[in-house]
Parts: C-alpha cells; structure tokens; sequence
C-alpha cells in the first residue's frame, strides 16, 4: 500500500471529480444514492405524511386487498399496511444506525489501541474477536437478547456486539499498517503524543474502508433486527416494524391474504438492497482495484 | 509416507487451533447464562416461591458460591452432556435438542449442497464468460441473494407454491400426517426412509424439505457464487495459466486442473462465513416452515422464557459451527494443491 501525499486543495478537487465519474460511469451507484434519499425522507417526514394512523384499528375495514384508499391493503385488524410500511422506516433504521455507530466507535477504540501497542492487548483483543465469531453470529444476537431481556436497547446492543468484530479487525489492520510510517513518526517527532498521533494523523487513514464497511453492514444490521423481531425479540406487536409486520401477515399468507406480508418484506428488501449497492458504490469510489 | 506428513501436522495443528475457541465460546455461554434479567435464583424457584425456596433454589443451583467455581461446576455439567432441564418441556435440554439435531442438520445439509451445486458452476461460467448472460445473471443473484431477509423469502415461496400454484405440500413440518415416520436410524428422514426402500415417504419427505431448502439455498448462494467468480477471475488471470495457457495444454485441462483447483481454496474459507449465516437463517426458515428442528426449538423456548433452553441451544450452534470450521479448514489442508506436491 502506497502513502498519497497530503494536498489539501488538490485532492479535494480530484476525488469530487472521481465522485462524478463514477456516478456517471455507474447509474446503479446514482439509483442507490437516490433510494437512499428516499428512505431517509420516509424515516424522517413518513410519520407526518401517512394518510392513516399506523395504529388506528377499524374492524368493519379488515383484510382489505390493495386499492385507491388503502395502497398496501389493510391488516386482520383493520389498518393500513401502507401508512404501516412507511412509519416502520423510522424504527428500523434507528435500530441498525445507532447499532451500527456503536459498534463503530467501540471497534475503533479497540481497534486502535491493539494496532498502534500492539502486545498483550493484542493478542486479548484477538482471541475476544475469534471467540465472537465462532458463533453463528444471528444465533449469539439470540443468546444475547435472550440473557439481557427483551428490549428494543438489548436489540441494538446485540446488533452492535456481532458487527464489532469486523469494524475492530479493520481498523487493527489499518492501523498496524501505518504506525511506523514515515509520516506518523515525523508526527511523534514534531511532539505530538502518541493519543494525538492515533486519532488525528493514523486513524483518519482507516475511515475510507470504514465506510464501506458501514454501508454495507447497515443492510445487514437491519436484517438482522428484523429478523430478530420476527422471532418474536424486541418490538412489541402493536409497533409498526418490517419484521414484527411480516411475522404478523405469515398466518395470512397460507389463506391468500398475501399483502399482509409482502409489502414489509418488499420495504425491507428494498432497504437492504440500498445499502448494498451503496457500498458496492462506495467501494469503487473509495478503493477502484477492489471491484468485482 | 513422506507426503503425508506435513498434512498430518497442519491436520494436528489445526485441531489444537480449536481448542482455545472453545473454551472462549464455554466462557461467553456461562456468562449468557448467568446475566439472566434478575435474579436466575428467583427464576428457576418458580412463580409461587417464597424467600425460602428461592434460597434453597440458589443453593441447590450452586448460585450461593463464587462465580469461578460456578463456572467449573458448569463446565464439569457440560463435560457429562448436562445443559440443564427445559422448563418448558420438562426434559433435559441435551435430551431435546439431540431429538431434533438431525431435522436442522437434514435441512441446513440440503441446502447448502443445493446451494453450492448452483453457486460453484454459476461463478466458474460467470468467471470464464466475463460479460454475456452468464455473468450478468450471476451479478444480479449475488446482489439479490445478499439482500432477501430469508423469512420473506420462504414466506413467497410458501405463497407462490403452496397459494397459488397448489404444488408443493402444506409448509407443516417434515412429513404429511399421512405418511408414518420412517425407522429411526439417522433421524434424516431422506436417508431412514431410504434405508427401508420405502421410497412412498421418500417422496413425502422430499417433497416437504424441496422448500425450506430451497430458501436457504436462495440466501447461501450469493456468497459462493461471488467468491467462486472473483476466485476463478484471478486464478485465470495469473502467471501459471499464462504459462500452461503457452504451453499449449487444451482449455479443459487449464480450467479444471489448474485453474479450479486453486480457484476452491478461497472458495472453501468462505464457506465458513457462510455456514455461520446458513446456521444463523436456519432458525428463521425453521420458524416459517414450523420445521421441528432446534432452531424453532429456540423459537417457542424464547417466547416462553425458557433460558435454559436458549442457552444450550446458543452453546449446541457455536459447538456445531466450530466442528464445522475444523472439517472446512481440514479439507482446505486436503485440497490444496501446494501441499503434498512441494514435499514430492
């Protein structure tokens, strides 16, 4: 791996350009970004905007195929799966960002600290990580939820402590890379403290792969949380979210009543999806000889 | 004799390898075990437990010592097969779980063979038809593969075969009620039923495990296919394949003895993550297809608060998915080519 030397004025103009050129070269990345946009207006403004209370029950209304009024149908109890749908997009997708930023910051620390002293730490942090993922890691999310009780915060908890793994390694490896680089030991030489020298000059050199791996392990993350609540951990039933929706609408499916189930799935699949593409697409951006 | 050496020491090597994995994941589960929400004392006495027996509990249950000794206590359980007593079914949770072991590993099995008999020609074409069809389907199932919550996935399936298309049986469990269950001999009713040449609940049997299979199969096989494609990608493009390519050796040779063969080693580390996933998925397909496996085992375990239970099912996957690695990184030792022929 070879070190760019730092311009500042230079290298911002140059990747903003290598931004628009891959956009331009792939539109898969542009559709990505532009379901991104989409789920976070949903998450942010969809509870304002929904035409119906996603908690609102009206039984003369149940099982209502899709139509003009009710765009995904209505559920066993009357309410609508679409304004459903939408509201859930905010809960889904706190779960696996705040499970996801957690485990960001908690892998980075230790991640930092085993690659930069190296040592027994090391070789703790290591084994730790080894024995994490000696699990099947869905199963140990289980285990934890299980033994710490049935929470929403245990769900995020859970989420954050089988992603960690992964951002720690990273960051281990990026850093282990550059602690003896010319220009970290011209950093230390200059006074700068060994903490000073970790966070400002050697880590930021790791948040590009970081990234990536955020984006693609947030499409994970939230499969999992549904997951998760399918099997019953987590969210309560009146809550509006994709997973608890898709459990609910199972029993239905066997007698026909197929939108019950379909259209959480679908939103589900269509968030995953984005996320994939946006870190295949920011893969290509970030590091061009990875692609596949 | 001589050739058989160093795989014999990277095979001893590897077995020690596990051991500290394990005793890392024996660690973890002890401690899931005792950071029960409250008090595991007051849990396992019962609802209608005053002071008294919840103490007597705390003492019978050896929660009164300290909790290294606990742990050794709990260790030497484990080492006699004892992972406690299910509250739910009122047998020991061992006993339950090795009754429905052979139901999960049948399906999880079956998959991920119907996976990688998918995945692996699918990269390979992918790989060597850079461009066309092939490789554009390829791209199109790694993406979309990756990206199916299984759940939703079976619960189409279900839709589409069963609603719809009225083909594939009822998704209850591993056999119709008319059909009795084979002989217990393996507890894979594809292979007793088999073995008793009654090829009537054969076809039963098969007929219920072509779905659930078939949906794990759909989330097993992005990995493969992807790792199969980029693997065959740089082995095609390196500086052997050139040589042979010179040497005038004939495409089939070149893709399958050269290529392929080094192409299966990357292929065959992932196929750990991706029994970490298959395991993982497994309880989710188990619980859209009431499959009565340990993982919907779990399932009803977790909604009734059986914690006994979930813990020796966590302890009884992590266990499965370590011996799982050992067998994989075995074969790896087995399949590489640079072993064996470097010590000719």
């Amino acid at each position: 791996m070879t070190e760019i030397p730092l311009q500042p004025a230079a290298k911002t103009q140059g990747s903003l350009d290598h931004v628009f050129y891959v956009l331009k070269a792939n539109p898969v990345t542009l559709i990505a970004f532009a379901m991104f946009a989409l789920l976070i207006f949903s998450a942010v403004f969809g509870p304002a905007l929904v035409p119906y209370d996603p908690l609102a029950t009206n039984a003369s209304n149940a099982l209502q195929p899709p139509s003009a009024a009710h765009w995904f149908g209505t559920d066993n109890v009357g309410r609508d799966v679409f304004s459903r749908v939408i509201v859930a997009t905010r809960l889904d997708l706190s779960i696996s960002v705040a499970a996801v930023a957690l485990s960001f910051v908690v892998g980075s620390v230790l991640g930092c600290i085993a690659g930069y002293w190296g040592g027994w730490p090391d070789i703790i942090l290591n084994r730790f990580l080894d024995t994490i993922m000696a699990f099947p890691l869905f199963v140990l999310a289980m285990g934890i939820v299980a033994a710490l009780g049935n929470t929403i915060e245990n769900i995020i908890y859970a989420t954050a402590i089988i992603n960690m793994p992964f951002y720690a390694r990273l960051v281990r490896a990026e850093v282990n890379i550059r602690r003896d680089a010319g220009f970290a030991r011209a950093a230390k030489l200059a006074g700068n403290s060994d903490l000073r020298v970790l966070a400002f000059h050697i880590f930021p050199n790791a948040l590009p792969p970081m990234m990536v791996q955020v984006s693609l392990n947030l499409g994970w993350a939230i499969l999992n949380a549904a997951g998760l609540s399918f099997i019953g951990l987590g969210v309560s039933p009146p809550t509006a979210e994709w997973g608890i929706m898709v459990a609910e609408g199972a029993n239905f499916i066997v007698s026909g009543e197929w939108w019950l189930a379909v259209f959480p799935g679908l939103w589900l699949m269509i968030a995953v999806f984005t996320f994939n593409l946006l870190g295949d697409g920011l893969r290509d951006i970030v590091d061009p000889r990875k692609r596949t | 004799m001589l050739a058989s050496t160093p795989r014999l020491r990277a095979t001893l090597l590897r077995i020690a390898q596990s051991i500290p994995v394990v005793i890392g994941v024996v660690v973890i589960s002890f401690l899931l075990t005792r950071a029960l929400p409250g008090d595991p004392a007051v849990y396992f006495a019962g609802v209608a437990a005053d002071t008294a027996s919840i103490e007597q509990t705390r003492v019978a249950m050896g929660l009164d010592k300290p909790l290294v000794q606990q742990f050794f206590i709990y260790v030497g359980d484990l080492l006699q097969g004892d992972l406690g007593q299910s509250l739910s079914s009122g047998r020991s949770v061992a006993e339950d779980l090795a009754k429905r072991l052979p139901a999960s590993l049948e399906l999880t099995l079956t998959a991920l063979l119907l996976a990688i008999a998918i995945a692996v020609p699918l990269g390979v074409l992918a790989a060597t038809r850079p461009g066309t069809w092939v490789d554009h389907l390829c791209r199109v199932v790694v993406t979309a593969g990756v990206s199916l919550p299984t759940f939703f996935t079976g619960i189409l399936l279900i839709y589409i075969f069963y609603y719809l298309l009225g083909i594939a049986p009822s998704p209850l469990g591993r056999l119709d009620f008319i059909y009795l269950d084979p002989d217990h001999v393996t507890g894979c009713y594809l292979i007793d039923a088999a073995l008793m040449g009654d090829w009537e609940t054969w076809r039963g049997a098969a007929k219920q495990l072509i779905l659930p299979a078939s949906t794990l199969a759909l989330f097993t096989l992005a990995p493969v296919a992807r790792m199969t494609r980029a693997a065959m990608l740089t082995a095609l493009s390196s500086d052997f394949i050139r040589t042979a390519r010179a040497s005038g050796l004939s495409n089939q040779t070149i893709l399958y003895r050269y290529a392929f063969r080094n192409a299966l080693l990357p292929v065959v580390t992932t196929l750990g993550m991706v029994f970490s996933f298959a395991l993982g998925a497994n309880v989710l397909v188990e619980k859209v297809f009431a499959w009565p496996g340990i993982g919907s085992y779990a399932v009803e375990a977790l909604v009734v608060s059986d914690y006994a239970a979930v813990q020796g099912f966590v302890l009884a996957m992590a266990l499965l998915f370590v011996a799982l690695n050992l067998v994989i990184d075995l074969l790896y030792t087995a399949i590489d080519p640079r072993i064996g022929f470097s010590s000719k």
